[in-house]
């Protein structure tokens, strides 16, 4: 990025009019791609100095504890309707939820999900980390992945979207192929990095559980419903050129029993639709990156 | 620019939590829990009884309390307003619906409304603790001593106005400190409400059970925090039974439905309809045990 520049000057202006198709496997429009946030809070984490992890003096049990329930209850949950309907997670990860509660990565692992890095916890921020400190944590995911999976990890979310601006270059020099952290665009797009390549997937925030539930205050059905709507209307579109739809989950949000069985319902339906290609994060990158 | 090189040391990257006061277990992984009589889904209403002293004090300032500045008449009396009218609707729901509820109580509410609490007593409701009043709020700039005085004096006091010690206690705004699950235990208490990572009851290192209150199931979160009406609350208790009850047949052990409810939010005239109208849905449901905390805590624990 251009650091101080006022735009950051991440990627060109491409207009949605007018673009070559993206085709998808076997004629499908939209790239459907389920991003359950597998995430570790720490209960008393040290302080950054550029933000706060918690609103009260720790612990901060409301908090902590409706976070927890992804681990203890709803992560099964969420996982097994996922399964019902063929939909493989990509997992950004927590990374030392693979050294405090293994038993629920090895879970994903199993049902054949795919893992990118999330951080080391999403209460450490990259706000204020020197190169070093940087790569420090870029290298502590793929290790710690690796080890607990056999994956090398090929993308990254940053830890409660905390960025700087050397990030994204770094994560290109390591041989990542994919960010979630941009926001511009539903289809994949090239970054302008320092060196190599780097794509970025569409995550979404709008259609994220968590602004659905905490920013927008919908209901189970509500946000169902916007989940349908989200398909339908990117798979009419995808026609013209594949486009991606991200369902970003927090289990503890998504996994709570008045919400679990309107979730399970749009899945049904966005399962049942032959434009849907249900897919992991790195087979979008990897078919888009073929066309390109 | 660099953080101090602490921020990227883990000394609590290990298996399990990064604390010691409880173990990690995934629900489905224990042995099946069951209920009275076969039923799958314990009901565990819990109505507060809140007491808003006009001028907020304590560590930080409880959901519900004074917004406007002093005196804030507006939001002091439609507190108010649960105790004095909403509540005594619920108790009527409650009695035509033959359930049974848990009331979490301010002392000062106890000490100020004998009649409200023996209205609670003679439904046959448990009536657990609920700090002193709303400034008696806990997290962890409250010292050692201060906060060993407020559930003792909380305590004391319920117990003089009620005649009965409480068994559970749940924290304003579920916030504690460092020390209160040793203090809970340290007064007698058996268990709290406080966490909710959970959707059957749990023990702590110290011994405590929690019986998780889910914040997502109460009706401030839903009807006040996220603007939803009643009806749409009742519609997402009646997801939530049913999803409880198919996952409890599924899986072959109980689950635990809460429900928080605030009488000056449920209670009102034009909302109260929608709860009735759910306990009478819910009490016809075969699978469904309404019961209070203690009823529930005791359970699970004989059968562990």
């Amino acid at each position: 990025m251009q650091e101080g520049a006022p735009d950051p000057g991440l990627y060109d202006y491409h207009p949605y009019r007018g673009r070559r198709k993206i085709a998808w496997p076997e004629g499908k429009t939209c790239a459907v791609w389920v991003a359950p946030n597998l995430e570790y809070y720490e209960i008393d984490p040290p302080a950054n100095p550029h933000r706060k992890a918690w609103a009260r003096p720790h612990p901060d049990v409301t908090g902590y504890s409706y976070r927890d329930h992804s681990n203890r209850v709803s992560h099964w949950r969420m996982a097994d309707a996922m399964e019902r309907h063929g939909f493989p997670g990509s997992v950004s990860l927590s990374v030392a939820l693979c050294d405090h509660h293994p038993d629920v990565v090895a879970d994903g692992a199993a049902r054949g999900w795919e893992f990118f890095s999330h951080g080391i916890y999403n209460t450490r921020y990259s706000y204020g980390m020197d190169e070093a400190q940087e790569r420090a944590i870029i290298e502590d995911s793929i290790a710690t992945v690796e080890r607990a999976t056999g994956q090398r990890i090929r993308g990254w979310l940053a830890p409660a979207l905390t960025h700087t601006p050397r990030t994204l270059d770094l994560l290109a020099e390591y041989g990542l192929d994919y960010t979630c952290d941009l926001y511009h665009d539903d289809q994949v797009q090239e970054v302008k990095v320092a060196s190599g390549r780097l794509a970025s997937i569409p995550y979404s925030l709008e259609v994220n559980d968590h602004y659905g539930f905490n920013v927008y205050g919908m209901s189970g059905r509500e946000y169902a419903d916007c989940l349908v709507r989200q398909f339908e209307r990117l798979a009419a579109e995808g026609e013209q050129s594949g486009t991606v739809m991200c369902i970003p989950l927090h289990a503890y949000l998504i996994g709570q029993p008045h919400r679990i069985g309107p979730f399970e319902e749009a899945l049904r339906h966005i399962a049942a639709d032959p434009r849907c290609w249900k897919a992991r994060a790195g087979e979008i990158v990897d078919a888009w990156r073929a066309q390109q | 620019m660099s953080l101090d090189p602490a921020y990227l040391e883990y000394p609590h990257r290990r298996e399990g939590y990064d604390h010691s006061l409880y173990e990690w277990s995934a629900i489905h992984q224990r042995p099946p829990v069951r209920w009275p009589e076969g039923k799958s889904v314990a009901v565990f209403l819990c109505v507060t009884l809140e007491w808003f002293p006009i001028l907020p004090d304590g560590p930080f300032k409880a959901p519900g309390h004074m917004v406007t500045p002093y005196p804030d008449y507006r939001h002091y009396t439609v507190r108010d307003y649960g105790n004095r009218v909403a509540v005594w609707r619920m108790l009527d729901a409650f009695a035509k619906a033959g359930v049974t509820a848990s009331f979490a109580v301010n002392a000062a509410v106890a000490e100020r409304y004998p009649k409200l609490v023996e209205a609670v007593q003679q439904g046959g409701h448990e009536i657990i603790a609920h700090s002193t009043d709303m400034n008696g709020t806990i997290d962890s700039s409250l010292g050692e001593e201060a906060e060993r005085a407020l559930v003792a004096d909380a305590l004391g006091r319920l117990e003089a106005a009620t005649g009965e010690m409480p068994k559970g206690w749940l924290s304003i705004a579920r916030s504690q400190s460092w020390r209160t699950l040793d203090l809970l235990a340290e007064h007698g208490l058996e268990y709290c409400c406080d966490w909710v990572n959970d959707e059957l009851p749990y023990r702590f290192a110290n011994g405590v059970v929690d019986l998780p209150l889910s914040a997502e199931l109460s009706d401030r979160t839903i009807i006040a925090a996220q603007q939803h009406s009643a009806e749409a609350w009742g519609e997402m208790m009646r997801d939530a039974f049913g999803f409880l009850s198919r996952e409890a047949a599924a899986q072959g052990s109980a689950r635990l439905l809460p429900m928080e409810l605030t009488p000056y939010i449920i209670g009102q005239p034009f909302r109260i309809a929608a709860l009735e109208s759910l306990l009478a849905d819910l009490a016809a449901r075969p699978e469904a045990w309404f019961a209070s905390g203690s009823a529930i805590t005791e359970n699970w624990t004989s059968q562990q």
